[in-house]
């Protein structure tokens, strides 16, 4: 690892003035993504500003029919937190698989978005639940946050606050994990919400995406005879060691089918 | 550098440290506190496995700045005045280490499972253990030596 | 009080420093002064060394020295050796081109050593190592062992990127048993290369004490001596008595942590250079992957002959092994001597043929891995046998009893140069068969396909060639030591004893399973007893800890110890009880004048022996005493494993339903060690059919599975528990009649659970079964099914 300052403020403004006044910095969430690249000298930021300090970051509150989860609330709160095990189960359940318990213990879910890794779970999630991602300067539609392979929406310096995620009428998450680094293969997040059916499918592409096939056919019955016969497309999919296009477009239909039936 | 305050197995520590001092370095390299080891580069082994707060973390992902006021304790700290604690007993009993690398990790993270689970199915332990690799054991005996310490600490 | 009998399941005295942060490995020890070593590694497979430029990172801060090739070459550093000469089909021994620890004229692997930095920290020697201009004239890559043969050539001294070309055992005596067959069972086989990942990396610290002109190495190694030998005869020409090799806690081996490697070389080569200041490198796991020596990787074609009535006529075997671009210490023996010879396995194969071709590429070097070879053998052997049964519509089972070697048939010339001492297979099958549950199979598999899951079961009935090794046998195959093992015995004059081993555990448990036997032996309390081991200094000779040789070899010189410990004591004791020597017993730590109430505890011979007052002429004082053991035969541990497992076809994840184990590793001094070594071995060869896989890009020579990001540890999830048992045929030629039991489950593993796969999707397919391989053949099987 270079060396680098680090900070720790105590206010939203504190870090933006801080990031700002910086000649290459980089926001610290839970760590569990950035050390390691720093750790590989992968990249060699001036300045890391850790937002542990900043209480407005965290917790987990119900609003006018939606869960507004601060953006440094960690998997394992995610996980652990009765609101969220009441109103969204399958939230729950991602975040109680994502890396392992110490992970869970560190990582955050705005770190998660922020890095915007096409084997994330929570993507699937923002997504899939039809979020909305309230950042220091605006609010920005879950669907339009990822805009590619570790690319997202925000600005250079804009910071994720809170993630708020309207409470779907159902929903349910399933996932094949990388046999290696346990992170999703492929991922997909069913949900009915008040915008309507949602299949978001993660891991399998450079970004997450919907699988509008499978929309439409949810839309129409939902019913697990609705993803019977439906196949999912290969092209564009992720092809590695772990996996080729054609299996983990497989895995999409069969991930779906599974989260459906979690979904009830 | 900066200066960074924190309490190690119930001692106040304060050193100054370069901002990129990971935790397990600040432990290992500057208190001496070599039960907590290193394993791979990327998260994944748990050998370095700590308690900030209570709670388990991987010491090789937490800056020693992150740390800063915390209550950290390393395995040295978990056997209180010489008498193991029964996580330690029972990994003793049951053979759950063989070479001892990954074994401080494991333990640690063992501990805080039955923090958050106090009567873990054996399925439930074996995911708890997902970031902790041990490449001699083939986790039969430690599974085994999680059971009897959940047991012993129920009383 | 703990029963510390032999026998008992001790719990290990070693635990405590373990559980309690006070292990001391490599890594946690910091020497007055260090330097820290960081080694520029080949980003390339394959490439000519163009300009070299160190400047810049010589003058970079905190900075001490830059070294390459080219240093050590005028230095006069010689080429890191390997110990054991294969002869060829043709009476040539094998092909031994030169390993320099720092790459001279060209790099041969991605991480091969370009060059090392030694600066105040590691960060400052990384930093500096960005700086070092190094121009790499790219090679073609060798990367596919198949078609190494064409090319680009790696060594000048080995054309067509040949080791050796090897045969064994009698071809027209195999041929006839094949022109007899009713049925012949062939298949093709890939034995995958992996990674042992020993969780503690590998470390060095080299340290040169310029007033006594005396080198300390500090270093993980499974056998400091050998390390230490190597170091000093063939690399670094020093006098082995100014070299001390130190062996702290090893966390963990499989043998990677046998061989001598560039590092630790390096680092005490460099410690001179740079006048004295220690020098100390420690592995990050990347590393690791790249470097320390992979294990299998083999491509083999077998064919088994059978008669009309199921019984074998012969056996024909063509493998190609992939050595990597360098010859480890070792690893010309493990696809010949330690693979090839084991091709009998519990069987009366009347002839057997090998042929073994050993080839050069662009890849780390392979050398042995917990088994070596013999998981392999066990590998070819049990497939194909599993398959013969499934082609001639027998059962599995009853076709390996049909031809097993009877008990009455030992000792047991095999037709590959080994003879089997003793051994009796059908109870571990009839336990192993009982545990399981055989005859349920069916239904459990019917539940497993209402459930719309496959189901299968699989059984390995493996053997393995422990102990290693009879010196004179394996010097006649070409190995450059004799393998042996020595220990002392040493009476403290207050009654403690130490025992300085040569053998050297890296979690075996040596401290205790060795004191147990030293405590029965000598009749003394365990407690009494310290176990010294990993340290030349301390430790007179040793050959070390591998193929399951430990307590089998190092064990039996411990007894031969202790023996003249006993016979010594004998004359004392007669002496003070003024009876003949003829006359007295030793039993329970007593010595008796036969037939009278007159004894002396052996305490008080000890005590004798340093206070000689009252003392025998002739006899010298102390109590001190040195074995060595060189076995007359190797071991040989033989059992049944049994996995049965279910497959989701959607997905393709195989869950392993259960696995029993039944092994015959003769007397067992620690039960609750021996099931360990056996629960850890299994979890090492489910993770080679189920999970881990060396790949290396085919064009590039870069490795794809260089973290855990990418390269499949088993983790507790991916196991049951296990159900382990033993049966007892104790070794006819050690004193403790033990066999070894380190290696069995990783030997025994692979083939049992592929054997279950594929017979759940009734189609073959290569280790490893990861979900998508899995996928494609339970699909196609559906789709046949359907038709």
């Amino acid at each position: 690892m270079y060396d680098f300052t680090y900070h720790r403020p105590s206010s939203i403004e504190e870090a933006a003035k801080l990031l700002a006044g910086a000649e290459d910095g980089k926001l610290l969430a839970g760590g569990h993504t950035l050390l390691p690249t720093l750790k590989q000298r992968l990249a060699q930021p001036s300045d890391v500003v850790d937002l542990a300090g900043i209480a407005e970051l965290k917790g987990i509150s119900e609003a006018g029919g939606a869960l507004l989860v601060g953006a440094m609330t960690t998997h394992g709160e995610v996980h652990r937190s009765e609101l969220v095990r009441a109103k969204i189960p399958a939230l729950a359940h991602m975040a109680s698989d994502i890396g392992d318990s110490q992970v869970r213990h560190r990582g955050t879910l705005g770190g998660s978005i922020a890095n915007a890794d096409p084997a994330a779970d929570y993507p699937a999630a923002v997504v899939g639940l039809c979020a909305t991602v309230r950042t220091d300067r605006r609010e920005i539609a879950g669907q339009d946050f990822f805009t590619g392979l570790f690319e997202t929406a925000l600005d250079e310096q804009e910071l994720v606050v809170s993630v708020s995620f309207p409470v779907p009428e159902k929903a349910g998450y399933a996932k094949f994990a990388n046999p290696a680094s346990r992170y999703p293969i492929v991922g997909v997040m069913v949900a009915r919400t008040g915008e309507g059916v949602r299949v978001a499918v993660t891991g399998a592409g450079p970004s997450v995406y919907r699988w509008s096939e499978a929309e439409q056919a949810l839309t129409a019955n939902w019913s697990a005879e609705a993803l019977k016969d439906l196949t999912a497309s290969p092209e564009g999919l992720n092809s590695d060691i772990h996996a080729s296009a054609e299996y983990r477009a497989h895995l999409v239909a069969v991930m779906a089918k599974r989260a459906l039936a979690s979904a009830g | 550098m900066v200066t960074v305050s924190m309490t190690v197995n119930g001692k106040q520590v304060s050193k100054e440290v370069e901002g990129r001092t990971l935790l397990v370095q600040f432990l290992r390299d500057q208190l001496g506190l070599t039960g907590t080891h290193v394993g791979c580069d990327t998260s994944q082994c748990g050998a370095c496995v700590v308690h900030i707060d209570g709670t388990s973390v991987k010491s090789c992902t937490v800056l020693a700045a992150q740390a800063d006021g915390a209550e950290v304790m390393t395995i040295e700290g978990l056997a209180q005045t010489g008498q193991l604690h029964p996580m330690q007993e029972a990994f003793r009993e049951h053979h759950g280490l063989q070479c001892g690398f990954c074994t401080p990790g494991m333990v640690m993270s063992a501990v805080d499972l039955l923090k958050e689970n106090p009567d873990p199915s054996d399925r439930e332990i074996r995911e708890w253990l997902q970031g902790n690799i041990c490449r001699c054991t083939g986790y039969h005996n430690i599974v085994k030596a999680i059971q009897a310490a959940a047991q012993s600490m129920r009383g | 009080m703990a029963d510390t009998a032999v026998g008992s399941r001790l719990e290990r005295r070693e635990d405590r420093r373990f559980l309690t942060g006070k292990g001391r490995y490599t890594d946690d020890i910091n020497r007055h002064g260090q330097a820290h070593a960081y080694f520029l590694r080949s980003p390339v497979a394959h490439a000519r060394i163009g300009a070299l430029d160190t400047a810049e990172a010589e003058r970079a801060p905190g900075v001490i020295a830059v070294f390459t090739g080219k240093d050590m070459e005028a230095d006069g550093v010689g080429s890191l050796p390997c110990g054991w000469v294969v002869t060829d089909r043709h009476g040539a021994p094998h092909k031994a081109p030169p390993h320099f620890p720092l790459a001279r004229d060209r790099v041969r692997y991605v991480g091969d050593h370009v060059a090392v930095v030694i600066a105040e920290t590691l960060g400052q020697a990384k930093d500096a190592a960005d700086l070092i201009r190094v121009d790499y004239e790219e090679l073609p890559a060798v990367i596919d062992l198949l078609s190494a043969a064409s090319g680009e050539l790696l060594h000048e001294a080995a054309p067509g990127n040949l080791c050796y070309d090897w045969e064994l055992g009698d071809k027209a005596a195999t041929e006839a048993g094949f022109a007899k067959a009713a049925h012949v069972t062939k298949l093709d086989l890939v034995n995958n290369r992996l990674i042992p990942n020993a969780m503690e990396p590998r470390a060095a610290i080299g340290e040169w004490d310029s007033g006594t002109e005396e080198y300390t190495l500090y270093s993980t190694s499974q056998n400091p001596h050998l390390l230490r030998l190597i170091l000093c005869a063939f690399v670094l020409n020093l006098p082995e008595s100014k070299v001390r090799v130190i062996a702290p806690d090893v966390g963990g081996g499989f043998g990677s942590k046998i061989f001598a490697y560039a590092e630790e070389t390096v680092c005490t080569w460099a410690s001179k250079k740079i006048d004295g200041r220690p020098v100390k490198w420690t592995a990050d796991r990347g590393e690791a992957f790249l470097s320390d020596a992979h294990g299998r990787d083999h491509v083999t074609h077998c064919e088994l002959a059978l008669d009309a009535d199921g019984h074998f006529l012969g056996l024909k075997v063509d493998t190609t092994a992939n050595m990597g671009a360098y010859l480890s210490s070792f690893s010309t023996s493990v696809p010949t001597y330690l693979y090839a010879t084991l091709l009998a396995g519990q069987y009366q194969t009347p002839a057997i043929y090998a042929n073994v071709k050993a080839v050069f590429t662009n890849t780390a070097p392979v050398d042995a891995y917990r088994g070596a070879g013999r998981p392999e053998a066990t590998y070819v052997i049990e497939r194909l046998v599993e398959i013969a049964a499934r082609e001639t519509g027998r059962d599995p089972a009853e076709l390996r009893r049909l031809n097993f070697i009877r008990p009455d048939q030992f000792p047991y010339q095999t037709p590959v140069a080994l003879q089997y001492d003793i051994g009796d297979y059908e109870p571990s099958l009839d336990k192993a068969l009982e545990m399981i549950d055989y005859q349920g199979f069916g239904a459990r598999k019917a539940a497993s396909e209402a459930k719309g899951k496959l189901r299968g079961i699989g059984l390995s009935a493996y053997i393995e060639a422990c102990g290693i090794a009879p010196s004179a046998v394996v010097g006649s195959l070409g190995a450059g030591v004799g393998l042996w093992e020595s220990a002392t015995v040493r009476f403290n004059a207050t009654g403690t004893v130490s025992v300085m081993t040569g053998a050297h555990s890296h979690g075996q448990g040596h401290e205790t399973t060795f004191a147990q036997v030293v405590a029965e032996k000598l009749g003394i309390p365990y407690d009494n007893v310290e176990i010294v081991h990993g340290d030349t200094g301390r430790i007179s000779m040793g050959m070390g800890t591998y193929g399951s040789r430990s307590l089998a070899v190092g064990g039996s010189a411990i007894v031969k110890a202790c023996d003249k410990i006993i016979a010594k004591g004998r004359k004392i004791a007669a002496h003070l009880m003024e009876a003949s020597e003829g006359d007295v017993e030793f039993k329970d730590g007593k010595f008796t004048v036969a037939g009278t109430d007159k004894s002396k505890a052996m305490a008080e011979i000890a005590f004798t022996a340093y206070v000689p007052h009252n003392y025998p002429e002739g006899v010298e004082p102390g109590l001190d005493e040195t074995a060595f053991y060189d076995p007359l035969n190797f071991t040989y541990p033989a059992g049944v494993h049994i996995a049965e497992v279910e497959i989701d076809p959607d997905t393709g994840i195989t869950t392993i339903a259960d696995w029993v184990a039944v092994d015959d590793f003769g007397n067992i001094i620690n039960p609750m060690i021996v099931e360990g070594q056996v629960h850890g071995g299994i979890a090492q060869g489910v993770g080679q059919a189920l999970l881990e896989h060396t790949v290396y890009d085919r064009e590039s020579g870069q490795l794809l599975t260089g973290s855990y990001m990418d390269y499949a540890m088993p983790r507790a999830d991916n196991f049951p528990a296990f159900r382990v048992e033993t049966t007892v045929s104790a070794c006819t030629h050690n004193p403790l009649g033990v066999k070894g039991c380190g290696e069995a489950g990783a030997i025994a593993a692979p083939a049992a659970l592929m054997n279950a796969i594929t017979d759940a999707l009734g189609v073959e397919i290569d280790m490893p079964a990861t979900p998508e391989k899995v996928w494609r053949a339970a699909q196609a099987r559906l789709r046949v099914a359907a038709e």
